[in-house]
């Protein structure tokens, strides 16, 4: 029961993008279209669940003054590694995620994990705790990508189920963060009707 | 003529914040006054300008003679964090004034993907050293004017009556969408 809650707080509850406001800067950047926002997603649920489990794992040996540079060392290995094999089998998606696969190293979203609970749980918490963060974050980026999709272009992965061209200021900077300030407003409707 | 490309492309086209999605956290985080923006915007071009010199001459004398360029991301992200570090010992010294002024802004920008975005996109876009200098500064005022401009108006945002779902940070992403759609009218300035 614990470890489901603790799985689910990721979702709605504490969901980074809608509730906490982590890791925007990933979320505005790359949901031009589902597939990227999905993309993207999954790749920092790799490199959240990853970095949990090492900074679990690690924890009392690392000594409290230089804890942050050390999860940041860990954090940037496995975002070399996203990129290298991202680089080999999806070379598309890589090309269209572009700079803000490195960027994952920044993405606040991951280093307050690591500081704010892996430090702090055991390994299967951290586990459970990066796997529910990771796939709401996920989850928030694949609504954002869908909505700025079937608005900008008439189509959702890819599918075209409107002809015609579409609001083309949503596949566009500005449609971003439009789009996001309304997606807050409905999660923060649902959120205090369940509440 | 090429700067000035460089530069005008930097803070008006392409803008850090509302074109490229850079630095967003602080832009919603720290932009509630005017005056806060000015220190912040102060700070990030310090960091800025000397990450993208330092991480260029890496990347230029150590990772390329080595073969070793897919450590490039760890690599950059601890000069990044050295450098924020640096500069706060030295600042505290040197300037204890200026140390005060920005004081709780330098730890925060570690974490500032603008910092790490424009040192990776200098080195990607083959720029010369002075070439970099010039776009990592134009970057830093683009990251200002879009700081300040945006803190001015949620000081009077704060004043008008919206709908309570919208207070806070909603709200503040449909300006910031309004201001982007604003700042797309430079497009085809270069």
């Amino acid at each position: 029961m614990n470890q489901w809650k603790n799985f689910s707080k990721g979702f709605f509850r504490e969901n980074a993008v809608f509730v906490l406001f982590l890791g925007l800067c990933p979320t505005l950047g790359v949901t031009t279209s589902a597939i990227n926002g999905l993309g993207m997603g999954l790749a920092t649920t790799f490199v959240l669940v990853m970095s949990n489990l090492v900074v679990s794992i690690v924890k009392s040996q690392i000594p409290d003054k230089v804890r942050i540079p050390s999860f940041i060392v860990i954090i940037a290995s496995f975002v070399t590694m996203v990129e290298l094999v991202m680089q080999a089998y999806l070379p598309s998606l890589f090309e269209q995620l572009g700079l803000f696969i490195p960027l994952i190293v920044v993405n606040c979203l991951v280093l307050g994990r690591s500081e704010a609970f892996a430090s702090k749980n055991n390994v299967g918490s951290s586990i459970i705790d990066g796997l529910g963060m990771g796939l709401g974050f996920a989850m928030a980026l694949t609504i954002l990508g869908s909505v700025r999709e079937i608005l900008g272009s008439g189509s959702i992965f890819g599918f075209k189920f409107i002809e015609g061209d579409g609001m083309l200021v949503f596949v566009l900077a500005p449609g971003a963060f439009i789009a996001l300030g309304y997606l807050i407003v409905l999660i923060n409707k649902i959120n205090k009707k369940t509440a | 003529m090429e700067y000035i490309i460089i530069i005008i492309s930097a803070i008006f086209v392409n803008n850090i914040v509302l074109a490229q999605f850079l630095g967003i956290c602080p832009f919603i985080g720290v932009s509630g006054k005017v005056e806060t923006s000015v220190g912040m915007t102060g700070a990030v071009t310090f960091v800025m300008v000397i990450a993208t010199i330092v991480t260029y001459l890496l990347q230029h004398y150590v990772l390329i003679p080595l073969g070793i360029t897919f450590m490039q991301t760890i690599t950059f992200i601890l000069v990044i964090a050295s450098l924020v570090q640096l500069v706060e010992i030295m600042l505290k010294k040197v300037s204890p004034s200026l140390y005060q002024a920005l004081g709780i802004f330098l730890p925060l920008i570690t974490t500032n993907c603008a910092v790490l975005g424009v040192a990776i996109l200098a080195v990607q876009k083959d720029y010369n050293l002075l070439e970099s200098v010039v776009f990592a500064t134009a970057n830093a005022i683009g990251f200002g004017l879009a700081l300040i401009i945006f803190a001015g108006l949620r000081e009077h945002l704060d004043m008008v009556n919206i709908p309570k779902a919208m207070k806070g940070v909603p709200i503040a992403f449909v300006t910031a969408g309004l201001l982007a759609l604003a700042f797309m009218g430079f497009a085809g300035l270069v």
